[in-house]
């Protein structure tokens, strides 16, 4: 499927048909837990919708992340997590900072206490998903980021 | 049986009577849509002696305790003994645990469960991950002395002890080294490794040290082996389901994979030598019980029945130990929601009776929080409390297989049992389990399925309450987070260090030196130098790395 096909599948939301580019997103899990029906689910939701999604499979380190978002140049990271591995979050907000990628929107997904939401939102990150969260929801919430994004940066 | 002769055993009048029923039936419904459980099975609006007839009883059903097991695998079920109620425990330090833990032995418990980290489960030590994530899941379980301290004042040789000890079973050897130190001998040490189910582990939950497949399967057959010899009490094997559902299987392609797993567990023992009399009856099994009701009772009375023809007919096991399906079971997580999150308890309520009326060993009952945080105390309470309350006031234990004859129940456990063993066959033509999770078959189906439980979710055909239905703005309570305190793990990191200092490094490295020989040779056994090496102070981390290094690096299977 070529990019022009993909920008006119019905399934994709109305903002990024406008897109130059389709949005690419890593979907990747940090730390120890190993858990991934979710980021598989969302990787496939995301794909649905026309985006270009690098799905990376859980254990990677930080800075393996950031790296592959550098190279891939990602519009979004997102992080899913099942077992308290969003408390690394912070750590990953730092090293893309660190590595000028402070223009890649981080999302979070999974199971997040509110306290630790509050943290995260804190240490930069966008939006984080939680259980229940509607296909429409993640594809929405993450399309709108995006285009929101690649207005400001003027594309 | 032909459908005519079932029609004239039953007689003319139950013909018409039938007739009449349906056209009823449709006059009201004229258009209803087919209705299919999780594993695909149509389900009828009516079961009569049409679907399953008491004529096939005895091939069928029996009785309990007896071949084919499908009412039950002891005689007296229930009655005689209630299931074991083992809530899975992990806290953050090994001083935590023990603390809570003695209360639970205060309090009359003769079982215990021990969750170590997800460190531990990676085959990392303390002082190899970040702090952040350190003992927020689970125990932080490194030596032999965090063990000590664990199991401080807990009488281990009169106790079960469950332990989610992945391949390679250091918490095992660690409690061995424990039992030495306080003379207990091996021989009075009882319970089951929970999570020695490595395939499961590669395909589904990804939880394992970094080992390569075929190393886990020579540490697996190992452990078994020792068990054999050295540990008259202890339960080896664990086949876990759960995690293979939780990941997105039906519940008939659960109860397949599960099988095709202990099939091949079984065959490599029995490459190995081992007498099947002597492992199999230490089989046991861990399953998930989903929300969907009937299928799930379904789906342990066709297992009971499968593993029965199994271990006899295709493992040509003689005792009968060997034929019975003991399991485990835990309620589902994925189940769960997160909005309005006091109707989990109601959730794991018919969870539960679900797993008692399909005739479990012993249970675990989620606590209604953990999909909003890591479990509270007061949550852990309600869920031991629902089990107390369905097992002493419900009265759910007065009969044995109690829906056992119901036209619906038997009809969809023979249905099951065909699903499964379609599956099944799947999985032997594609070479055995091994093979199968290999070549990813396995992978691409827990895919597929968990896909299409998302798209019956979306489009309605799947009810979940509080969120594509009778959904409100009710706000979602905040949770109390219990997260270690990080001076608790920064003074762990510190025992460790001390730990490996005053440790004769001389004994460690030749412990690790033997292990890394018998990784070399097959007719030495790897766990039996674990074991060895554990006592005389390597780490948890340490002798995870000395097994990569001998047996090969690996990564989780996850499907294309």
């Amino acid at each position: 499927m070529n990019t022009t096909e993909v920008l006119q599948s019905p399934d994709i939301p109305a903002a990024v048909a406008g897109l130059a580019r389709p949005p690419k997103v890593m979907v990747t899990k940090i730390g120890l837990d190993g858990h991934d029906r979710g980021s598989r689910l969302v990787a496939s939701f995301l794909r649905d919708a026309g985006m270009e999604v690098i799905y990376t499979g859980p254990w990677q380190q930080v800075e393996t992340v950031v790296n592959q978002a550098a190279q891939e140049d990602v519009d979004c990271v997102g992080v899913s997590s099942l077992a308290t591995d969003h408390l690394l979050v912070p750590k990953l907000m730092r090293a893309l900072n660190d590595a000028g990628l402070d223009d890649v929107i981080v999302i979070v997904g999974g199971i997040v206490p509110d306290d630790e939401e509050q943290m995260l939102k804190e240490a930069g990150v966008a939006r984080v998903f939680h259980p229940g969260c509607s296909r429409a929801d993640i594809v929405d919430g993450i399309a709108e980021l995006i285009v929101a994004r690649r207005k400001e940066l003027g594309e | 049986m032909p459908e005519d002769l079932k029609n004239t055993a039953l007689g003319q009048d139950f013909e018409a009577a039938r007739d009449n029923w349906r056209d009823a039936y449709e006059a009201h419904l004229p258009n209803e849509k087919p209705r299919r459980n999780r594993s695909g099975i149509e389900i009828k609006p009516l079961y009569t002696p049409e679907d399953w007839s008491p004529d096939d009883y005895m091939p069928d059903l029996g009785f309990p305790g007896a071949t084919p097991y499908t009412r039950g695998i002891y005689p007296t079920m229930h009655r005689g003994r209630s299931w074991t109620q083992r809530q899975l425990i992990g806290l953050a330090t090994p001083e935590d645990y023990n603390a809570r833990m003695r209360r639970i032995v205060d309090s009359g418990a003769t079982a215990l469960s021990m969750i170590p980290c997800n460190s531990v489960y990676r085959g990392y030590d303390i002082d190899e991950v970040d702090i952040e994530i350190l003992g927020t899941c689970g125990t932080t379980i490194n030596t032999i002395e965090d063990m000590e301290t664990c199991l401080a004042g807990v009488p281990i040789g009169d106790m079960s002890v469950a332990l989610n000890d992945p391949s390679p079973f250091t918490l095992l050897a660690f409690l061995l080294g424990v039992a030495n130190r306080r003379d207990i001998p091996w021989s009075r040490i009882s319970g089951t490794s929970n999570q020695s189910d490595y395939i499961s582990h590669y395909v589904a939950n990804h939880m394992f040290f970094r080992l390569a497949l075929g190393g886990a399967r020579r540490v697996f057959v190992d452990h078994v082996q020792f068990a054999n010899e050295r540990l008259p009490m202890w339960n080896p094997v664990s086949v876990v389901g759960q995690h293979m559902q939780q990941s997105g299987a039906t519940p008939a392609e659960a109860m397949a994979f599960t099988l095709a797993s202990a099939i091949q567990y079984a065959e490599d023992c029995q490459a190995r030598g081992l007498d099947v009399d002597t492992f199999l009856p230490r089989f046991t099994f861990f399953f998930d019980i989903s929300i969907s009701f009937f299928e799930e009772i379904a789906k342990f009375r066709a297992g009971r029945r499968i593993w029965a023809r199994l271990a006899k007919e295709r493992l040509g096991a003689t005792d009968s130990r060997a034929w019975r399906f003991k399991f485990h079971a835990q309620t589902s997580g994925v189940d769960l929601t997160r909005q309005q999150p006091l109707n989990n308890i109601a959730r794991t309520t018919a969870q539960a009776i679900a797993g008692i009326l399909g005739g479990l060993q012993s249970m675990h009952t989620d606590a209604y929080d953990e999909v909003l945080s890591t479990p509270t105390e007061a949550a852990a309470k309600i869920a031991i409390q629902t089990q107390n309350i369905l097992r002493e006031e419900a009265g759910l234990t007065d009969v044995i297989d109690p829906l056992g004859g119901s036209y619906y129940v038997e009809a969809l456990t023979d249905q099951m049992e065909e699903k499964i063993m379609a599956a099944l066959d799947e999985i032997d033509a594609a070479g055995g389990m091994f093979a199968a999770v290999s070549s990813g078959l396995v992978q691409d189906k827990l895919g597929e399925s968990s896909l299409d439980f998302q798209r019956r979710v979306e489009s309605g055909e799947q009810t979940i309450v509080g969120v594509n239905a009778y959904a409100d703005d009710e706000p979602i309570p905040v949770t109390p987070l219990e997260r270690p305190e990080r001076a608790a793990m920064e003074a762990q990191l510190a025992k460790l260090k001390t730990f490996k200092a005053e440790r004769s490094s001389a004994a460690v490295d030749k412990a690790l030196a033997d292990m890394a020989r018998a990784c070399e040779d097959e007719n030495l056994n790897v766990f039996e130098a674990l074991v060895a090496a554990a006592e005389v102070g390597a780490t948890h981390g340490e002798m995870c790395a000395c097994l990569r290094r001998e047996l090969g690096f690996g990564q989780p299977l996850i499907a294309a």
